[in-house]
């Protein structure tokens, strides 16, 4: 019980505070050292990056200038692969909006026969590890024809989205009073009119949250990427950064320069939505 | 009702109509686009790998195989030992997240970066770190100590270490949330009783904290179970497996059947996974779907 005005040291709090700091350094700096090595290659130039320094002698933003002016043999498509991954997250998010919240509102409000049935369905796909799904989606895609189309990637990303974005939609939306469906149909309302002015409203905090997980996973697939692009001018740029490897002298200052470039839009994304994806997200995950 | 007669011409004709209400049908409608999805790319493939996985030569050859019994022995090490070293740590800082400071929270914000970033520039970035010649781990310890340090990712036993340090660093922040929002939603009253009542910090965890937060944990500790089977980034981004492909696990080395043009037997080694995973799915089922 701490008085305003009243001295409030003692060795107790001391204690504690310094407790606490014995768990918060080391935590800060697991967290950092991988993500703060990779800022420190991307503003180095290649001598200073090899030399195992914590801070360059000459701290340089040449590296960005040759991923923005595509001046290395492994850069030279670097915007056509920032556009795919663009236009494959976008695609992915919108997609997998459309496709579970049609779904969620089926189960939910309109008690569909068979919702449940497809909800567990949907459940399973969701438990299934993505990397084994991989195996049989590789050649499900070559035999519909579409191996290095965007279309494969999207649509294989919508499937793993989409079973998640179903459950949490549907959770969300069991939550929403019958009343106001029951209100709105004695007022004449279609259901599509419910679904347009009464239920995508209501639902709005948990369609922000469903739609940047779906643009997050999009934009961070590698192994699906890899696996169904393999075109230079199609690939995303996640699986460009992995090509890196394929060679024996690799410019890894440039590699992480590119890798740093990628990895700003997700984080932007998730620090801009972090109320709602915490809210949107745990709600359903914690639910036990 | 005036919604029938302004119905739609997408009825099919009266039987059915007359069975069906419009709200139904309207359900149908609006829940066919995720099954046809579901048919088009999970049914159908997962159908179409059993049958190319149906050969028992397939087994045959796996069983064969000493890369595949070590990846099934990786992976086993990769789930036991990795996941509940981390979700261990995952209830630990949850209690420390819990704490109301503003630097904590601050900390918080930058603790769930790795969570929030793509996994291929950190993992590549932590690669290269390791780098016997150039990375700055060996340069440290060259600095320490004087002497050159160890070729971290020759060594089987260190490169999975490393490979599962990689993953719990990428997923810890997840799970830790998961379980800060677990731990807020205990009544605070019960800890201001057991202050009151001079409890000691673990009897204020054995007898608060765990119990109410036990079936949590072990949902967690499953799930986390599950999903890192299909952790493939992890090994494939930081060892690619290597050295001598003693360090897959099942998700890469299903890959690596794949790159070798063995469906068959890619798809075999994930069947053989299927009865540890399938009990697990079903009881995470039985959990989530109530």
């Amino acid at each position: 019980m701490k008085l305003p005005g009243v001295s409030e040291f003692s060795w107790r709090d001391v204690a504690t505070e310094a407790r606490l700091l014995l768990i918060g350094i080391p935590v800060f700096l697991w967290t950092m050292i991988p993500i703060y090595h990779m800022f420190l290659f991307a503003i180095s130039p290649k001598e200073d990056a090899f030399s195992g320094k914590l801070w360059p002698d000459h701290p340089t933003l040449h590296n960005f200038e040759i991923v923005f002016k595509q001046q290395h043999y492994f850069l030279r498509d670097f915007y056509v692969q920032f556009w795919n991954s663009t236009l494959i997250a976008a695609a992915v998010g919108v997609l997998t909006l459309f496709v579970a919240t049609a779904a969620a509102f089926s189960i939910s409000r309109l008690k569909v026969p068979g919702g449940r049935m497809v909800l567990n369905l949907a459940l399973f796909t969701y438990f299934i590890p993505a990397a084994f799904l991989a195996v049989p989606m590789y050649r499900t895609m070559g035999n519909y024809g579409l191996l290095n189309n965007h279309w494969s990637l999207i649509l294989a990303m919508v499937t793993i989205a989409s079973p998640y974005a179903i459950w949490v939609l549907k959770q969300a939306s069991d939550k929403l009073p019958v009343e106001l469906d029951e209100a709105a149909v004695m007022d004449g309302a279609t259901t599509l009119q419910i679904f347009r002015l009464v239920y995508l409203p209501l639902m709005m905090p948990s369609l922000v949250a469903i739609g940047t997980y779906a643009v997050l996973l999009a934009w961070n697939e590698y192994l699906y990427a890899f696996l169904l692009l393999s075109n230079d001018q199609e690939i995303t740029l996640p699986v460009a950064l992995g090509n890196f490897l394929a060679a024996d002298d690799s410019p890894w200052e440039l590699l992480m320069t590119t890798g740093f470039i990628y990895a700003l839009p997700p984080a932007a994304v998730y620090y801009a939505f972090r109320r709602y994806m915490v809210g949107g997200l745990t709600a359903g995950a914690v639910k036990s | 009702m005036a919604i029938t007669l302004s119905g739609d011409q997408a009825i099919p004709g009266p039987p059915l109509s007359s069975r069906l209400t419009p709200a139904q049908i309207w359900g149908i409608v609006l829940l066919a686009p995720y099954l046809l999805v579901f048919l088009a790319f999970v049914v159908y493939p997962v159908c179409y790998g059993l049958w190319l996985a149906r050969e028992p030569s397939n087994y045959v050859a796996l069983y064969n195989d000493p890369i595949f019994a070590r990846a099934a022995v990786n992976t086993l090490i990769f789930l036991v030992i990795g996941i509940n070293i981390k979700m261990l740590i995952a209830l630990f800082l949850s209690g420390f997240f819990a704490q109301q400071r503003t630097w904590i929270k601050w900390l918080s914000v930058i603790f769930i970066l790795p969570w929030a970033v793509p996994s291929i520039p950190t993992i590549l970035s932590v690669r290269f770190m390791l780098n016997p010649e150039w990375g700055m781990v060996n340069h440290f310890i060259f600095t320490f100590t004087g002497d050159d340090g160890p070729n971290w990712l020759n060594d089987p036993t260190v490169a999975l270490t490393m490979a599962i340090a990689v993953h719990i660093w990428k997923s810890l922040p997840f799970w830790t949330m998961i379980l800060i929002t677990g731990r807020l939603a205990i009544s605070h009253d019960l800890f201001e009783a057991a202050e009151v009542d001079g409890a000691s910090w673990w009897q204020k965890f054995r007898f608060i904290t765990w119990p109410s937060m036990q079936t949590l944990y072990v949902t967690c500790t499953l799930l986390s179970m599950i999903w890192t089977l299909g952790d493939f980034n992890s090994v494939y981004l930081l060892t690619g497996g290597g050295p001598a492909d003693l360090t897959h696990v099942l998700s890469t080395l299903g890959i690596r059947y794949l790159r070798l043009d063995q469906l068959s037997l890619a798809m075999a080694s994930i069947v053989c996974a299927m009865p540890f995973v399938l009990p697990l799915v079903y009881f995470m089922m039985k959990r989530l779907s109530r």
